[in-house]
């Protein structure tokens, strides 16, 4: 037990819910002065019902976290909004206090900042790297040690002398990042800041937090894209209502994460898309507009999480408000950052397509089967367009995220990890003396 | 919950442990002290960005003493022939104005320490201190360069031939800044901890900054309220640390000026209590007024 770095004992936090204090000093004051005599506040709410987590105004964001973290760890921390995801991590870097339990820590914490925290625009890059390591409890010595790694690693040599509010926001992103990792301490907390920057910078952050973890460095990864999560942490912990519900390998707990969170993923109602189309729209005369975007699998059942050896199936109902001719509708499957991995319009199949020229007002169900055996392990976004040629085209982009879990192919579960497309395709292999060495398909 | 520790527990070497409470007079001077390189970087950016965004840069250091000056010249001295124990009144107006301009800065920015900061303070620990304590510092730079605006005219004052004689006291003067450092401190933090729960304080405070330079005699000399009231009255007047602070500070250049062991004596303590005030609220406030705010 000598590697442990970190030590989380029955951990529990309280915020109170809604108001804060009475709001004036005179009733705080009053409070106060009763309490210090032994009586009873003369302002306490009195209330008996009781509602799970909430205790009159109070409610806990965390409770009985028991946890125990070795060095060099890579620990995923994973659970929906509000599960208490970031609260653990305020607590772990000294942004506020429990209200019972203790932390153990060996060694300094510090967290990636959020793009830009504790930069100052007037100030240069190099300024910034001072301020900000110093910020994260480094000495200016430290830091001078480090300083041309981070400068390479960001990718702003030649802008180090130049103020920060020059910088592209990419830049901005990466120099954060850059300061964070490169800083000698001990346990590395990480709070979804890899949302930001290009997919080429986040592949780079992973790779140097894994690098980070292996020289000893202890890293706490909170995130909400499972790929990420399970690309770089071996351990990963669930969050539940401020309970922590699950401890163990990654696959095993986001594949328990994902299973509960069934219902709430794989479709989109009229309130949602109407709130997020875009492109070339007549608000006035409309003529296209979108009903329902679902997700199924090939009984019918709405998900969000599919394995790789069954069919997804795009539903679209939409509805043609007057006469519409030559509808194109297109799925496009992207990445986190709309960079397109596939696509595919109703046109494409000479079985359709006559259908769609011609269409009369009313409401119509589309359906676009996306075949088994082609996605590997990711997580992948949904955007559909309904082009009217000449009239309108309504896009919703990213309307839903599903998640493929990679089935491997003959029992080989080998590489199927963090690639978009892992179709199964033909092979043959052949001794090059044999006698068919020109004849590959013979 | 009581958290028993037992032997092997305390075999083994935690460099930090987190408890929910900790006492009530919790400083972290050490973390202040490992953070050192932050407070003098947070000093050199404010310097550095002050100058960058204004187009008179350091020059509105100058102006802004001397504007005000010769506004209270012409409206107290002028119109309301308000005494100035027989020192002329640019002079006098000027010396008040700069002292309590260092006080009043101090003040003013260290109060809105936790509103100001909430975004950095949210995200990373760092003994939260370090800023009210590098405000101090910074405005010490602006201080210097009014104070030599100050001894430009008072050279020029006695070249010219006023009845103004500098006494020993002057070496006094890093007392006195250091006595106005201590004040603004701990009043800023003690309202900084209080703004977080009671945000109307912040604009209660520009209105109180204001009544408080009426009543700390850079205005009206002390002498003159002393003919006004009771001695009863007096002592709670000289109650306000900065009526003495003001009065050293004339009686060290112009020779003029209430000062009595027993009225600074009175300064300290009020500076010594107030500190103490502002640095345990301000303490007991750091821990979790992130999840208030």
């Amino acid at each position: 037990m000598a590697d442990e770095v970190v030590r989380i004992e029955n951990l529990a936090k309280q915020y109170r819910y809604g108001v804060i204090s009475h709001g004036t000093l005179y009733k705080d004051l009053q409070s106060w002065w009763a309490r210090f005599r032994g009586r009873e506040d003369p302002n306490l709410r009195i209330t008996d019902e009781a509602v799970p987590g909430l205790e009159g105004e109070r409610f806990w964001a965390l409770q009985d976290i028991n946890l125990e973290i070795k060095r060099g760890e890579r620990v995923g921390i994973i659970g929906r909004n509000g599960a208490g995801k970031s609260t653990l991590l305020k607590i772990l870097s000294r942004v506020t206090t429990p209200t019972k339990g203790l932390v153990k820590l060996k060694g300094r914490v510090t967290s990636l900042l959020e793009v830009g925290t504790g930069f100052h625009p007037e100030q240069t890059g190099r300024e910034n790297i001072f301020l900000n390591g110093a910020i994260l409890g480094m000495s200016r010595e430290e830091t001078r040690r480090k300083l041309d790694e981070i400068v390479v690693f960001a990718g702003v040599e030649r802008f180090l002398d130049t103020p920060v509010k020059r910088y592209s926001s990419g830049m901005y992103v990466r120099l954060a990042f850059a300061v964070a990792a490169y800083l000698d301490s001990e346990i590395l907390v990480v709070d979804e800041v890899l949302a930001v920057g290009d997919a080429e910078f986040q592949r780079k952050c992973l790779g140097k937090m894994k690098d980070v973890a292996g020289q000893g460095r202890t890293i706490l990864f909170v995130s909400h894209n499972m790929s990420a999560i399970r690309n770089l942490c071996p351990r990963v912990v669930l969050l539940s209502n401020g309970r922590l519900v699950m401890d163990g390998d990654s696959s095993h707990t986001v594949a328990h994460y994902l299973s509960q969170n069934l219902v709430e993923g794989g479709v989109a109602d009229s309130v949602e898309l109407e709130a997020r189309m875009e492109g070339q729209i007549n608000r006035r005369n409309p003529s296209i507009r979108f009903r329902e975007i679902a997700l199924l699998d090939e009984f019918g059942t709405q998900k969000s999480l599919f394995n790789s050896d069954e069919d997804i199936i795009v539903s679209i109902t939409f509805e043609c408000l007057r006469r519409v001719q030559n509808l194109h509708i297109l799925v496009d499957i992207v990445d986190e950052d709309n960079a397109s991995i596939l696509s595919s319009y109703n046109v494409d199949d000479p079985n359709v397509t006559t259908n769609f020229y011609e269409l009369n007002p009313g409401g119509y169900k589309a359906f676009c089967t996306l075949p088994k055996n082609t996605f590997g392990e990711r997580n992948f976004f949904l955007t559909v367009c309904l082009i009217s040629l000449k009239t309108e085209h309504v896009t919703v982009k990213k309307i839903l995220e599903f998640e493929v879990k990679f089935q491997g192919y003959n029992d080989n579960y080998c590489i199927g990890n963090d690639v978009f497309v892992r179709p199964q395709l033909k092979w043959k292999m052949q001794p090059i003396d044999s006698v068919h060495v020109n004849n590959y398909w013979e | 919950m009581p958290v028993t520790v037992d032997k092997p527990e305390q075999l083994e070497s935690w460099d930090l442990v987190l408890h929910p409470r900790t006492r009530w007079f919790d400083l972290h001077l050490g973390d202040l002290l490992r953070y050192r390189d932050l407070i003098w970087l947070f000093v050199k950016r404010d310097f550095i960005t002050f100058y960058k965004q204004t187009i008179l840069g350091p020059l509105w250091y100058i102006l802004q003493p001397l504007l005000t000056t010769v506004v209270f010249t012409v409206i107290f001295g002028k119109f309301g022939k308000i005494p100035t124990d027989g020192i002329p009144r640019f002079i006098f107006y000027l010396s008040g104005t700069v002292t309590w301009s260092y006080f009043a800065n101090c003040l003013s920015q260290t109060s809105n320490t936790f509103i100001k900061n909430a975004g950095v303070f949210g995200k990373v620990y760092f003994p939260r201190l370090s800023v009210p304590i590098s405000v101090v510092i910074i405005n010490l730079a602006k201080f210097s360069i009014q104070f030599i605006v100050f001894l430009t005219f008072y050279t020029y004052s006695i070249v010219k031939g006023a009845s103004i004689r500098p006494g020993l006291f002057i070496l006094l003067l890093p007392v006195l800044v250091f006595q106005m450092a201590l004040l603004s401190f701990g009043t800023g933090i003690l309202v900084s901890s209080l703004t977080t729960k009671y945000r109307d304080l912040n604009f209660v405070m520009t209105f109180a900054v204001q009544l408080w330079m009426y009543g700390s005699s850079v205005i009206i000399p002390a002498s003159v309220v002393a003919e006004k009231v009771s001695t009863r009255w007096l002592y709670v007047y000289m109650l306000n640390p900065m009526v003495s602070i003001v009065e050293m500070f004339r009686y060290a250049f112009f020779g003029e000026g209430l000062v009595k062991p027993v009225f600074i004596a009175m300064g300290w303590c009020v500076t010594l209590l107030v500190l103490f005030a502002g640095v345990t609220l301000f303490g007991r406030i750091e821990k979790n007024f992130m999840d208030t705010i």
